[in-house]
Parts: structure tokens; sequence; C-alpha cells
């Protein structure tokens, strides 16, 4: 299996290519801050960025994953310091927090192609799943980060 | 009696043109009736493949709206997701962030390379055969497309084929592509013919089937 990175540092892992990259994370690498929610791409818990761009893990096969650059949740800064992060503790965020690796990752996919963006892209844009009901705080982050007033026209 | 000469050669002349206008009348009946049956053959042709441009998995990405839809039962697609637009979503929630270069079986996800929506111009959905038909090989609206290279991409392209191999219990569409591309040659060689269009006022199939929805109610 060719080798990938995982946030900067070069891996060679030996497994089914088939295997989805969450579970070489999470059980090779032991970076458990990538979370398994549905197993279906639709909770978007697993949430990591692949050269950059979001991709939910649980669906995102290892061999495809050869010679690219992988960022978890872990890699996002080397000391919480993303403005995402700082923002999350700012708005409270978290409530039981699962799901809040996968938002955040989503969140940097998102700021990373639009700097400033409106309510709608937002929306959009965060399809991730959330059990306790963060939605309104995670759009009040995102737009805290990215430099706007946190509550926004449809906050 | 003798004609004069010259009417003879009148005569001669006019039943030479006569017998010329009779034997081209009939060549031309006959071209009349190779059209009639080369269009009736065509519009058959495009009869069967329209199946398959109308199939859940050729329509659910050639939609007419800001989002595409999923399952045979072809219900909007979850999670919101959007066309964007490229055509491939939206920044935070394209395409790529679910569907990779394979059907995905631990997670069942479907899917192909470039991965995408059709462009809004492309869009099928609720469209007559004759609509339908004009949209499709109209290369303002099909990609640039003539009708070899409509062929060859329903031969030939990577994401087309997913309609073949959609993976999971997914339905695949209902003509072999061998097939599909057999019949696109015999509706290119009958000319590409369209139906007709509607008459003026005439409920399109998509209102005909809603109105009789409605009664059925």
């Amino acid at each position: 299996m060719p080798s990938f990175k995982v946030n900067g540092k070069v891996h060679d892992v030996d497994a089914d290519p088939g295997t989805p990259l969450l579970w070489i994370l999470r059980e090779q690498l032991g970076l458990t801050g990538t979370k398994f929610g549905c197993g279906i791409a639709r909770c978007g818990a697993c949430t990591v960025h692949v050269d950059g761009e979001p991709v939910r893990s649980c669906s995102f096969p290892l061999a495809a994953a050869a010679g690219r650059e992988v960022t978890t949740i872990e890699g996002l800064s080397p000391d919480r310091s993303h403005p995402l992060q700082r923002a999350w503790i700012a708005e409270q965020v978290p409530q039981c927090g699962y799901c809040q690796s996968g938002m955040l990752m989503t969140a940097a996919a998102l700021l990373r192609a639009r700097p400033r963006p409106t309510d709608e892209e937002i929306d959009f844009a965060m399809t991730n799943l959330c059990r306790c009901g963060t939605y309104a705080r995670v759009r009040r982050a995102i737009r805290r980060a990215s430099g706007q007033p946190a509550q926004g026209a449809g906050a | 009696m003798r004609l004069p000469r010259r009417l003879a050669r009148t005569w001669t002349a006019g039943a030479g043109c006569a017998l010329a206008l009779l034997i081209a009348s009939g060549l031309g009946a006959r071209a009349d009736r190779n059209d009639r049956t080369d269009r009736s053959e065509g519009l058959r042709a495009f009869g069967e493949i329209a199946k398959v441009l109308r199939h859940p998995r050729c329509l659910n990405c050639h939609t007419t709206t800001s989002f595409p839809r999923q399952g045979d039962d072809r219900h909007p697609h979850a999670n919101l997701v959007r066309r964007g637009p490229e055509d491939r979503g939206v920044p935070g929630m394209a395409c790529g962030t679910c569907h990779q270069a394979e059907n995905n079986p631990a997670s069942g996800v479907p899917g192909k390379p470039g991965w995408r929506l059709a462009p809004l111009s492309m869009g099928w959905e609720g469209l007559a055969d004759g609509e339908l038909c004009r949209v499709f090989k109209d290369p303002r609206r099909n990609g640039g497309r003539d009708l070899p290279a409509l062929t060859r991409h329903l031969a030939s392209d990577p994401l087309v084929a997913y309609g073949w191999d959609p993976g999971g219990n997914r339905q695949p569409v209902p003509v072999p592509r061998e097939e599909l591309v057999q019949l696109m040659r015999a509706w290119t060689s009958a000319g590409a013919p369209c139906a007709a269009a509607r008459a003026a006022g005439a409920p399109s199939a998509a209102a005909a089937a809603a109105a009789a929805a409605a009664a059925a109610h």
C-alpha cells in the first residue's frame, strides 16, 4: 500500500485497500478525534480533509488516500488556536461534543473556500448532524470566526 | 395518314416527359415511404433511448432543480445537497465529500470518477418525448456534442457507466449499454427524428400525470 501523509507525517499502513480511512485513522494511527457516527456518509462525524477538501472518511477507501495529504481534527492547528476552535469555545458550541470534530473540519473547509460565508452558504455546507441540536451555535461560531457579527440576519 | 414529322416529334417528346415524370413520381413516392419508415423507426428507437434517459440512474442528476435526487423513488438528495455553481456541490459539501471513484461497499455510497450533476441545460425532468429529444441532441444544450459524440458519450463516459453499475440494491437502467449504442446508431441513421411538439394548450405528460393523480385523490 503506497504511503500517505496524515497531519504532515508520512504513514505506510498494512491494511486491505478497501478499508475505510476512518478505521485506519482511529485504530491504526490512534487518532480518535475523528468519530464514527452513521457509517453511511450521512452524519459527517468522520469528516477529515484530503488535500484540503472535506471527505467523509467512513466512505473513503484507504487506497484512495495513497500519495495524498490527510488532515484530521488533531492537525487542524498545532495548539487548538484555529479561529474556528477559538470561536467554538467563545460561543460554547459543544454539548455532548461527539459531532464537533466533524463540524469543525467541515467549517474549516467552508472558510477556506468562502472566508466570509453567508448564512445560506453556512447552512448548505454544514450538513453534519448534531443530536444536541447545536446548529444555531455552530452558525454563530462560524460567523464569529469569519469576522462577522455572530448574530446574523437569520441567527 | 402520316402525322406531320414535327407533330410526331412533339408527341414523342411529350410521351417521354410523361414517362419520366411517372417514373420520377413513383420513385418520389417510394422515397417518401422510405422517409416515413426511417422516421417512424427513428422515433421508435428514440422511444427506447428515452426509457434510459428517464431512468432514475440518469434523471436523478439530470435535474432541472438546484438539487439532485436519489433512489429509485427519486426523492430529493439527503442532507440538503445543493447543485452549486459548477454542478459539483457547494464549498464544504461537494459531491466528492461523499462520492469517490468507486461504489463503496462499506458505506453503500455509490461512486464513479467525476461524480457531479449534469448542467441545468441538460435537465430532462418533465419533458415529453419530443422535447426531450430536441434538448438531448441540441449541441447548445448538450455540452457541444454532435450525434456521433453523443453516441460516444453514452458508450464510453465513465460516469455514464454508473447507470449499469449502480451498486447496492439500486436498479440499473433497463436497456443494456450495447443495445443503447445500437439504438443511438439506428436513431442517428434515421436522421435523429424527434416527435412533433405538442399542440399549444395540450397538457404535457407530466401535467397530465399530475392531473390524473389529483383526480384520483
